[in-house]
């Protein structure tokens, strides 16, 4: 088994992850793209795991699943009440801390 | 197939803190509610209290524990003794309750709508948030375990552990609530995004060396000396998350904001145990995992040193808000201490863990003290509130004074002392460029530290200007504590110097 187009992948849905955290204007839609980088870490660690023969990043990868599942319970807490608040989950609407 | 085995005795202060903040959980579900703070308070001091009297039984120490996981030896002891110290103090702060007339800084519920009905209802019978010191305990032992972490996946767990907690507490401030929202949206975002690139970051590495252990990682570097573009992906990937958590340029944009956002007990606790825990765990990180790799990351971390200082130094001059004023210097000091790390001469981590310390201290007072200037909308953060303040109330502002001395570098403060050996470990290291900018960054902070001064005890005081308020003996306590440390360190560093030198050498 060829390592390479499994990390080509990975890299691929990393960058489709940040790119959408960096231009999307969607609170909402900006932290799924989190969870996608993530994954794209996960797909990295199992792939590597494979090739080294070793176990270590598969172990990593449900440590992640754990962590990522915290990540939305806190985020969508902090997401929700600022919807409730505001009627927006626009990142754009929440400006009041400027400069 | 063996099971591994923990080192209970040595791990004793971060069980001890987890399973605080696990009872502290079951207490908000089976204590009654007027109970509940009281119980949430005491729990919380004991628990802290307890873990840093067996640090103190740990001194000198040393072994790598938890199956290889988990480091214990002088600076990470030192590092937790030290956020624990902090965090005691922090949680009198939280613990305040004569400025809101009998309430705290947080809303009585984090979910209800400012202002609603419900709100109102909740104010009036003096319902306090008693989720804070749990979570509070929880962020504290991610930041114990995060100086401490040795290999890859606790590094990671020790980052999500302190931060998840971190993001809420941001969110709870009973007055301007909507700041406080957006801070920790924003927070939020930035953190999460900022652990998915350290994340990948981790994955590289991993690919590079088939392993997670820190010691494993080194002698991979050394076997192969062939130089991996993967290593050096995951390297950088890394540095971008731990240089988040520092608030270094070009990863501190959110620090103003957050800072400004949160409620200031919050802040305070932030600024200062934050900044310790990912410092510490970023000099385990770059000299225990990657020292072999230093030629490599040295100049990254050059450009991004100066840049922090100079940015922050810079910024923080044109600010109007004090809290925003406070974030950036807090920028400009993760670039005085990146100094010291660039450097990575032997006498760098001590001084590193000194300046931490003495800096940890002073910010946690400073804040309290933004707490005490209030008025009629909460606290008065705006620098032109704070004009003749000197008048009004000269202790205040004479201990205002003082942490500013202390964050300027002025000598008889711990800042100096601070600086003076963070400068000195990066000149001896071969940094003195980096040096050069240093001081020049200094200067120009110390110029917005002089002028806040100024206006506090030269300018007069406006008629409708805030009032001083008298705070209870948890803040009077915490702030005192603060201003005694920050003079004592300045005149007798010894003894603290000596104990950071003992501490300095990591457990390989």
């Amino acid at each position: 088994m060829s390592p390479t187009p499994y990390l080509v992948l990975s890299v691929i849905l990393f960058s489709i992850g940040a790119a959408g955290v960096l231009t999307r204007r969607n609170a909402l839609v900006a932290f799924m793209c989190v969870e996608l980088m993530l994954n794209a870490g996960n797909l990295a660690f199992v792939t590597f795991a494979r090739m080294h023969g070793n176990l270590d990043g598969q172990m990593v990868a449900f440590f992640v699943m754990v962590v990522a599942a915290a990540e939305v319970v806190v985020g969508l807490a902090i997401i929700v009440t600022i919807f409730r608040t505001r009627r927006s989950a626009s990142v754009d609407d929440a400006s009041l801390l400027k400069l | 197939m063996n099971a591994p085995t923990l080192e209970y005795v040595e791990l004793a202060p971060l069980i001890t803190v987890f399973g605080a903040a696990v009872v502290g959980v079951l207490i908000e579900a089976f204590v009654p509610r007027r109970l509940r703070h009281l119980v949430q308070v005491a729990l919380t001091l004991l628990a802290l209290l307890a873990a840093l009297v067996q640090i103190i039984l740990l001194a000198g120490t040393e072994l790598v524990g938890a199956v290889g996981a988990v480091a214990v030896d002088g600076p990470a002891l030192f590092l937790q003794g030290t956020i624990l110290v902090l965090a005691i103090i922090s949680v009198g702060f939280f613990a305040e309750r004569r400025l809101e007339g009998g309430g705290d800084a947080f809303a009585p519920a984090a979910s209800s709508l400012p202002g609603s009905e419900e709100e109102r209802v909740l104010v009036r019978q003096g319902m306090l948030q008693t989720e804070v010191y749990p979570l509070a305990l929880f962020a504290v032992g991610g930041m114990m375990l995060f100086p401490a972490a040795n290999d890859l996946l606790m590094l990671f767990i020790a980052l999500e552990v302190m931060s998840l907690p971190l993001y809420l507490l941001c969110g709870m401030a009973r007055r301007r609530r909507l700041l406080s929202q957006e801070a920790a949206l924003k927070y939020f975002l930035l953190g999460a995004f900022s652990s998915a690139i350290f994340l990948f970051g981790m994955a590289f590495v991993y690919g590079y060396a088939g392993t997670l252990r820190f010691g494993e990682i080194s002698e991979a570097l050394t076997a192969n000396l062939g130089q991996d573009g993967i290593l050096l992906a995951g390297v950088g990937l890394m540095a971008v998350g731990l240089l988040f958590k520092v608030g270094a340029v070009p990863f501190h944009s959110w620090t103003p904001d957050v800072y400004q956002g949160a409620p200031t007990a919050i802040t305070g606790f932030m600024a200062a145990c934050t900044k310790l825990a990912a410092f510490g765990a970023m000099v385990r990180l770059f000299y225990v995992a990657f020292g072999g790799l230093r030629t490599d990351w040295q100049p990254m971390l050059w450009a991004v040193a100066i840049a922090t200082m100079l940015v922050g130094a810079v910024v923080a001059l044109t600010q109007t808000d004090i809290k925003r004023m406070l974030a950036y210097s807090s920028i400009a000091h993760a670039g005085f201490v990146l100094t010291a790390l660039v450097a990575a001469d032997s006498s760098a981590t001590a001084a590193i863990l000194f300046y931490l310390a003495t800096y940890g201290i002073a910010t946690l007072g400073a804040f309290a003290v933004v707490t005490l200037v209030r008025d009629s909308g909460g606290e008065a953060t705006h620098l032109a509130k704070w004009a003749g303040l000197g008048k009004r109330s000269p202790l205040l502002a004479a201990t205002f004074a003082l942490f500013l001395l202390a964050f300027a570098g002025i000598p008889l403060t711990s800042g100096f002392v601070g600086k003076l050996s963070v400068f000195t470990a990066a000149l001896d290291g071969g940094a003195a460029p980096l040096v050069i900018v240093g001081v020049i960054a200094s200067a120009v902070a110390a110029f917005f530290y002089v002028r806040v001064i100024v206006l506090m005890f030269f300018s007069d005081p406006a008629p409708e200007g805030p009032t001083v308020a008298v705070p209870s003996l948890w803040t009077a306590v915490g702030i005192t504590l603060g201003a005694a440390a920050t003079l004592l360190l300045g005149v007798v560093p010894g003894p603290l110097l000596d104990l950071a030198q003992q501490a300095s050498v990591f457990v390989r």
